[in-house]
């Protein structure tokens, strides 16, 4: 077997170019078959696997996936509001463990500014029961003041640190219609990293979002502009959604079917997670469309494969000619070119994972540039194993060809042309 | 299988025809018997055509005859298949091609080393040995194409010897070079078959080659189709 091993070896070497194309084809359809696979695990684990840190999602009446993207992704649109007397009355409910009003509409530099209340830093858990921390120095915002707590990535790329002021933009998003409010709030908390949607959020009291310049209030259905040093009665306000933690299954089931049921202002979103796993479920022709590039790649790597092996076994007839005549048997000469393709193949499997490692470091920093979430990068999938074998079989299969045109070398006829 | 001969290789009886893809028959080789006992050398004398390296590639198992015996060490080939002549043509018998047939891609160590693979195994320190006996100590990790042609046929030796083989068979194997450098490379190949005890079976049309053996014949006499034509063109 070492002998094989050699002339495999030597055999590479001597067709370096085109073994190393090869390889470079191989490597890219690894890299690219195991990132579909596992990129798209990952991410469906980061969006709807982990803890949330919520069970349930209360808003207007709409689709409950835009009430969960925008109040714990913090993306899309807010589905309408609420009046206060619902949020009180669900956080009276006694099903309900805790209940957080979320307040949106604005936003500092592209960065959502959620107002609630200081609970959250208190009661928002996130992985396995972590709960937010403040860096040195931090503490949670005072409800009455114009006082702001942000999100490590927003103090990284807006430059914001405790003591800074800054204004918010009115709308969730930059954009034409997007102005500064006149207030300025200073930063009194930086968080630490969570690697959650978290991260990208500007927390202020929810009065903060009420008492906006420009913001309206519709809490009674007419138009309420809060007026400075004036209390705001209860029925003018209004939050985006209520973040709800329940006590129990039985709980979630009876709260959905009253909130959900027909005719009702609200929708519930229960569980959080089902509402993120249904859009990856809306979304699974992508994936099947990303599979399927992803095995023809396999195809035209394995094409590959047998394109180099097959272009050289004219001028290696030779080579096979003097290697049986050194007692080679047919099928050894066989099994070497069939190594020899396998072996294409694996070293192509290895350059793969550095594929796979820059394409899932590539999505993983887009994912959390746009959603905050971070992808588990270098979590175990069976695609990291089950790819590099698959490969190394459909290499040895492509091998097969070339190998069938070197067992037929007739040895005497060759060796007498010389 | 082994008989209780001391002959290294009968003959008896061998037959070989080529097929035209046409359907055509070409007798080549019709020999009623030939024997070469253990660590003799003898010199076949034949011309161009007379089936010279036909009759070599039979003996080593490379081609199967149409009729008749061939016995190497007492094995009859002919009874093998072709991998356990494959198998058997490693462990006995050791070949000198006329173009040396090396590897390019391959040094002159490993070279010599592909010879013992196939058989008993590669033994880097025997490899070594041998090259060094015939002079090659400097030139281990050349490759064919930074050796003189001298020292390619000395490396082609040296891998046909690896293997430690009863039966060494040359086909011209000094075809390629001058006449001094033949007649050096003759007496390589001639005493490191001898210090080994193997026997050497050699072919050539080269008068100076063959007039270095005791033991001559005439593939000619030997082979009743060569005979037949040589008497066809005489007449």
């Amino acid at each position: 077997m070492t002998g094989v091993f050699l002339i495999v070896r030597k055999s590479l070497r001597q067709h370096a170019l085109s073994s190393a194309v090869t390889v470079a084809s191989v490597a890219l359809a690894a890299g690219l078959v195991m990132a579909v696979f596992a990129v798209a695990r990952q991410s469906r684990l980061a969006f709807a696997g982990g803890s949330l840190g919520y069970d349930a999602v209360l808003g207007a009446r709409g689709s409950e996936l835009q009430l969960v993207l925008n109040t714990v992704f913090h993306l899309e649109t807010s589905p309408g509001n609420l009046p206060w007397s619902t949020y009180e009355a669900i956080a009276a409910d006694p099903r309900v463990e805790l209940a957080l009003p979320y307040a949106v509409g604005d936003h500092y530099k592209g960065f959502r500014v959620v107002g609630t209340d200081a609970r959250v830093f208190d009661e928002l858990e996130y992985g396995d029961g972590r709960k937010l921390a403040f860096a040195p120095g931090g503490r949670a915002f005072d409800p009455a003041r114009r006082e702001a707590v942000v999100g490590a990535r927003v103090a990284r790329e807006t430059g914001l640190a405790l003591g800074s002021h800054f204004q918010p933009a009115h709308g969730v998003q930059e954009g034409p219609a997007s102005h500064d409010h006149d207030e300025q709030y200073v930063v009194v908390g930086v968080l630490e990293p969570t690697g959650t949607p978290s991260d990208r959020v500007v927390w202020i009291p929810i009065e903060g979002i009420y008492r906006m310049s420009g913001h309206e209030l519709r809490g009674t259905g007419d138009a309420y502009v809060a007026e400075p040093g004036v209390p705001i009665d209860d029925a003018h306000k209004e939050v985006s959604a209520v973040m709800l933690k329940l006590r129990g299954k039985q709980a979630g089931f009876q709260l959905a079917g009253e909130y959900n049921r027909r005719g009702a202002p609200t929708t519930l979103a229960w569980p959080i997670n089902k509402s993120v796993a249904q859009l990856f479920d809306k979304l699974g022709w992508v994936q099947r469309v990303l599979e399927l590039v992803a095995y023809l790649v396999v195809l035209v790597a394995g094409g590959t494969i047998l394109a180099s092996l097959y272009n050289t076994m004219n001028e290696r007839r030779r080579e096979f000619a003097i290697l049986r005549s050194l007692g080679a048997r047919r099928r050894t000469v066989f099994g070497v070119i069939v190594l020899e393709a396998a072996t294409l193949a694996f070293l192509g499997c290895l350059l793969g994972y550095a594929v796979y490692a820059a394409i899932l470091v590539g999505a993983a920093s887009v994912v959390r540039a746009e959603t905050g979430v971070v992808l588990e990068l270098w979590s175990v999938h069976p695609a990291l194993w089950l790819t590099p074998l698959g490969l190394v079989v459909v290499g040895a299969l492509a091998g097969v060809l070339p190998a069938q045109k070197a067992y037929a070398t007739d040895v005497a006829l060759t060796l007498a042309r010389g | 299988m082994r008989g209780p001969m001391t002959a290294i290789l009968e003959l008896r009886d061998l037959k070989k025809a080529f097929r035209a893809p046409g359907g055509e028959v070409t007798p080549i080789l019709d020999v009623p018997a030939f024997a070469l006992e253990a660590g003799a050398q003898v010199a076949l004398e034949g011309r161009s055509g007379t089936g010279k390296t036909t009759l070599l590639h039979l003996v080593a198992g490379l081609l199967k005859p149409d009729a008749g015996s061939i016995r190497v060490a007492g094995t009859e080939l002919t009874a093998l298949s072709e991998g356990a002549r494959d198998v058997f043509r490693a462990r006995h018998v050791g070949y000198v091609h006329q173009t040396f047939a090396l590897l390019d891609g391959y040094t002159a160590l490993e070279n010599v080393l592909l010879g013992m693979l196939f058989g008993a195994g590669a033994d880097r320190a025997r490899a070594e040995g041998l090259l060094r006996e015939l002079g090659l100590a400097e030139r281990l990790h050349h490759r064919p194409h930074q050796l003189s042609i001298g020292q390619r046929q000395r490396v082609a030796v040296a891998r046909a010897l690896a293997g430690e083989p009863e039966l060494v068979l040359a086909d011209e194997p000094t075809g390629s070079l001058d006449a001094q450098h033949a007649g050096e490379a003759l007496a390589l190949l001639r005493e490191a078959c001898a210090k080994r005890g193997a026997a050497l079976l050699l072919v050539s049309h080269d008068p100076v080659v063959l007039g270095a053996f005791d033991d001559r014949r005439s593939l000619a006499e030997l082979n009743r189709v060569a005979a037949d034509a040589a008497q066809g063109s005489g007449r």
